[in-house]
């Protein structure tokens, strides 16, 4: 009972630090927190704590099947090269983190699936049993007959309040199954009507409900050349509204995920299908067993680590994903990665903010250490160099204690404000994953998603400014007030992450 | 899954209505060959045990289909239409219940339609809808076809819009309106016309204008194309859009060429709420994304390829010259000309085996030369059904909001004014308890002042837009 209460104090305490907007003394909390961690290092194994996953709209869902499906396989796959005992802590830690005992003993995701209309979570239920191995639990899933039509203000002031006592329900159920509970992850899409819309307000459902927890959000970010013509608004509301619920939003865009299948992985005729499996594949790198530094266990709360190295100031949420290698089946065949190598790619795409590991621009360097924190502003921008508050490396697979990481180290990658060696972290395992002897995977609070983000005020902007389609958000209870205070919102967003 | 109603009113609304049944059933039975009641199938017909005598609650869900009973009300002030249904191949899908009739007719009289059938088939109506919806698990939209010119299609057509406002507020108004054209043998057909355009106007979601003319060089296109003896150029008869082969009906009347035109694009314009596919669009999306200002909900349509030919060994038509044509001025069904006026939105409703790729494709070609409002330069929405129509393996639907319409509209407000200024015909109307010459002017007014924004959009074409200035943020 007194380790609960220290664990939860912990967390409460990061959790309080993180929020604050007006002071935010990252330098103690990280200091009290690393303090606390170092306590209850000798914590027995069995205080492991793990996520609940809702999956939101038809993005959500369908992503979410992909990522325990790579979860399931990954932890029950046998790795000659690690030790057995290797192998059994990461299965269990896995397991436990993911799945709670269904009847006959079968694996049950821990997980709630939630849509307005019924196609897509029956598909995703029958599909998740098709694996044999795992499958989703019988009364997890809530829908309804009919869509939110593509309406942010339907999903967010209509369905969200209506069905608020239902889903949280679903929710509380599955918390209840957790030993211990490490926190929310929620999937979503940003340009339609549920996964935005309703996907916003469980947010915040789970913040009241759970003002302890931690939440994290992976939103899919939409297609440029437009899926669904209001896409722009619908992202800007969300957003706006995660920032202040959310305690990170991990990003992934659709065009680049789309790139990675037609370039790297060769796919022909690309399908949704093929780019979630992408997706899950990089959330699996991040979200899988890993040792964080100087512990001697897998990690028991990935999601609080996450945090605590990502996101030290709630001004700045976004975090950006890149994973490599990524490549076809046949090509793997044919290659061999050494850590330096990777270590080298993944350093140089986070300075030259390349999307994939294709294209890269070799040219951008980090400024040299003389230059004074204004000129490093205008250098920044003149070589297009990305500068980053925070990054995350997570390393998977064979001889991994040799990789080097020192790279990513470097003050000159770093805003200027921030105390060296303490916004680079690095996770390890032995274990490979997915089929890769060797993967590497950055999370980074970077300006990697300026630009992107940029683009979608702008044109949101535009559209607001001739108030086009905005009788169709008031019809269902969001006013141009509403509108112009997650403008600003985002205006402000941008501000920080350009002055960095 | 969601339910529709559809609700035709007077002798053009009813004959097209007929056809869209005819053709749905074709649809039906071509897909479902198992013969199971399915999700897609309740979106428009009722699954009913007829051996059952207590009427109102002898629906069945799932299982075999066991008699189709379309969700439709039937409304004429004349017997002839709605009878012949009755006594046709297509008498079993209808409930005599969901039928409203009168003797006498409206006269060609927008005003004896509104307000003097209005008034006293307004319980019958409403009853009648209530019913319909009973049936429903989940109503989500009204399908309302009717035509302009005349008498009950206009005027208690009309009125039933502003009924289904009153009664149903949350449920989606889509109208499918048969504008008259310039040579029309019904003189008082602009004064119906505009009268009916305010209400569309002010109580539709969206409108979905039609012209017999463009219907009528439709079918003479395709009649050219099948007879011109091409070697290489037959055209499978049952494939073309205007032809009801394969259907319910034995002998095609004369409007049914054109009315089954209308009728494929009812259908097109449901399948992806109704089949699946990877991109669903639901109806609520369409309402959605294409009405960027709640009166300007006037949707421009076209339907792509007209046949597919009969001989297998010609190469099939090339997807992309399918996309093409969905933007030339042939394949409207109004008279008019999208690629050279402004678009406000574009959507895109492609069924059969076309990939996300392809439709990206297309679009990335044909946006160049499409004029878009500086607001929505990325104004597309697109949905994919794998479920092609009969006789074609794919299809395109394209439904555009664009400024083109505005001609219609102004030469209709030019011959309502070529009679009002003389103050012809007038009387006919003022005669008419609870008419008066202010709901003249007033749906004049609302004419003009609708297209009045049309051209402040249409003045910002090729104009250079400069970027709004953005939201300054104190650093």
């Amino acid at each position: 009972m007194i380790l609960w209460a220290a664990t939860d104090s912990l967390y409460s305490v990061l959790a309080k630090s993180m929020r604050s907007a007006q002071h935010c003394d990252f330098e103690s909390a990280r200091a009290k927190i690393k303090d606390h961690a170092y306590e209850n290092a000798t914590v027995a194994s069995c205080s492991r704590m793990s996520i609940v996953t809702v999956q939101l709209g038809q993005c959500g869902n369908q992503i979410g099947q992909e990522l325990f499906n790579v979860i399931s396989n990954d932890s029950h796959s046998s790795r000659g090269q690690c030790p057995k005992t290797e192998s059994e802590a990461y299965s269990i830690c896995s397991q436990e983190r993911f799945f709670s005992e269904g009847q006959n003993g079968a694996a049950s995701a821990r997980a709630v699936l939630v849509d307005m209309e019924p196609k897509v979570i029956s598909h995703t239920i029958s599909t998740a049993a098709k694996s044999g191995r795992w499958k989703y639990g019988d009364h997890s899933s809530f829908c309804q007959k009919q869509g939110s039509g593509n309406n942010w203000a339907n999903g967010f002031c209509v369905h969200g309040p209506r069905h608020e006592e239902n889903i949280m329900d679903l929710v509380r159920r599955e918390v209840e199954k957790c030993d211990r509970l490490g926190g929310f992850f929620n999937m979503m899409s940003m340009a339609g009507g549920t996964g935005s819309g309703m996907g916003t307000y469980i947010t915040q459902c789970l913040r009241d409900t759970y003002p302890h927890s931690f939440i994290l959000n992976q939103v899919t970010w939409p297609y440029g050349t437009g899926e669904v013509i209001v896409q722009n608004y619908n992202s800007v509301l969300t957003l706006s509204h995660l920032y202040q619920s959310s305690d990170a939003i991990l990003v992934h865009e659709n065009d680049t995920v789309h790139k990675i299948c037609a370039q790297l992985m060769n796919i022909k005729q690309i399908s949704f299908k093929d780019v979630n499996k992408v997706i899950a594949h990089q959330l699996g790198s991040v979200l899988q067993p890993a040792y964080t530094e100087g512990v001697l266990e897998y990690n028991r709360n990935p999601l609080g680590d996450l945090m605590k190295s990502m996101v030290c100031h709630p001004e700045y949420k976004l975090l950006g994903l890149r994973n490599i290698p990524q490549m076809s089946e046949t090509s793997l065949a044919y290659s061999v990665f050494t850590w330096p190598g990777l270590l080298k790619h993944l350093r140089q795409m986070l300075i030259a903010n390349a999307k994939m590991e294709e294209g890269i621009d070799w040219q951008v360097r980090p400024p040299a250490g003389g230059l004074l924190p204004a000129e490093k502003g205008t250098h920044n921008k003149q070589l297009r160099f990305n500068t980053s508050l925070a990054n995350l490396l997570i390393l998977r697979g064979k001889d991994v204690q040799s990789a080097d990481t020192g790279g990513f180290m470097d003050p000159a990658l770093y805003t200027s404000w921030l105390p060296p060696g303490v916004a680079s972290s690095t996770w390890r395992t032995p274990m490979s994953f997915n089929r890769y002897e060797k993967s590497a995977t950055l999370v980074s609070n970077s300006q990697f998603l300026l630009k992107p983000l940029d683009g979608i005020v702008g044109k949101a902007w535009n559209m607001f400014a001739s108030r086009a389609y905005v009788h169709q958000y008031t019809q269902f209870g969001i006013s141009e007030e509403d509108f112009l205070d997650s403008f600003t919102a985002l205006e402000q967003i941008i501000a920080s992450y350009t002055h960095l | 899954m969601t339910q529709s109603i559809v609700v035709q009113v007077g002798q053009c609304g009813n004959q097209v209505g007929c056809r869209f049944w005819d053709l749905a059933l074709r649809e039906h039975a071509s897909v479902n060959k198992k013969g199971i009641y399915d999700e897609a199938l309740s979106s428009f017909f009722r699954n009913v045990d007829t051996r059952r005598s207590d009427g109102d609650n002898n629906d069945i869900s799932g299982g075999k289909i066991r008699s189709l009973k379309a969700r439709a009300v039937l409304i004429d002030m004349e017997e002839g239409v709605v009878n012949e249904i009755l006594q046709g191949p297509l008498r079993d899908v209808f409930d005599s219940k969901q039928l409203i009739t009168d003797v006498s007719g409206s006269g060609n009289n927008w005003a004896v339609g509104h307000k003097v059938y209005g008034s006293t088939y307004r319980e019958e109506i409403v009853e009648n809808l209530r019913k319909a919806a009973e049936h429903c698990d989940c109503l989500q939209c009204f399908f309302v076809i009717h035509s302009m010119g005349g008498g009950t299609g206009s005027g208690l057509g009309t009125f039933v819009l502003n009924v289904l406002e009153d009664e149903f507020p949350e449920v989606y108004r889509i109208v499918t309106s048969v504008y008259p054209s310039a040579e029309d043998d019904v003189i008082t057909s602009p004064y119906n016309s505009v009268l009916a355009m305010r209400e569309l106007t002010e109580h539709a979601d969206c409108v979905l204008p039609i012209e017999n003319q463009s219907l009528v060089d439709i079918v003479n296109k395709i009649k050219h194309m099948s007879h011109s003896g091409k070697l290489g150029a037959e055209i499978k008869q049952s494939s073309t859009i205007i032809s009801g082969q394969g259907g319910v009906k034995g002998q095609e009347k004369p409007f049914d060429a054109m009315n089954n035109i209308v009728a494929n694009m009812l259908l097109n314009l449901t399948s992806s709420a109704r089949f699946e596919g990877s991109l669903n669009m639901d109806l609520n999306e369409i309402t959605m994304n294409l009405v960027p200002f709640p009166n300007l909900h006037y949707l421009v349509s076209s339907l792509t390829p007209l046949y597919t030919l009969a001989d297998v060994n010609v190469p099939s038509r090339r997807l992309d010259q399918m996309f093409s044509d969905a933007f030339s001025k042939d394949h409207q069904l109004i008279h008019s000309d999208p690629k050279h006026s402004l678009y406000l939105a574009c959507a895109l409703i492609v069924r059969g085996d076309v990939q996300v790729s392809d439709l990206r494709r297309n679009i990335e070609r044909l946006k160049p030369s499409l004029p878009f409002v500086s607001w929505n330069q990325e104004g597309w929405k697109t949905g994919l059904c794998s479920v092609p129509p009969v006789g074609h393996s794919h299809s395109l639907l394209a439904l555009a909001n664009n400024t083109c319409v505005k001609p219609t509209f102004i030469e209709l407000k030019d011959r309502f004014m070529k009679l009002y200024k003389k103050r012809a015909h007038l009387h006919h109307y003022l005669h008419v308890d609870g008419m008066e010459q202010s709901c003249f002017s007033e749906a004049f007014s609302s004419l003009s002042s609708l297209i009045e924004e049309y051209n402040q959009l249409d003045a910002t074409k090729g104009l250079l837009m400069t970027d709004a200035q953005r939201l300054n943020i104190a650093v």
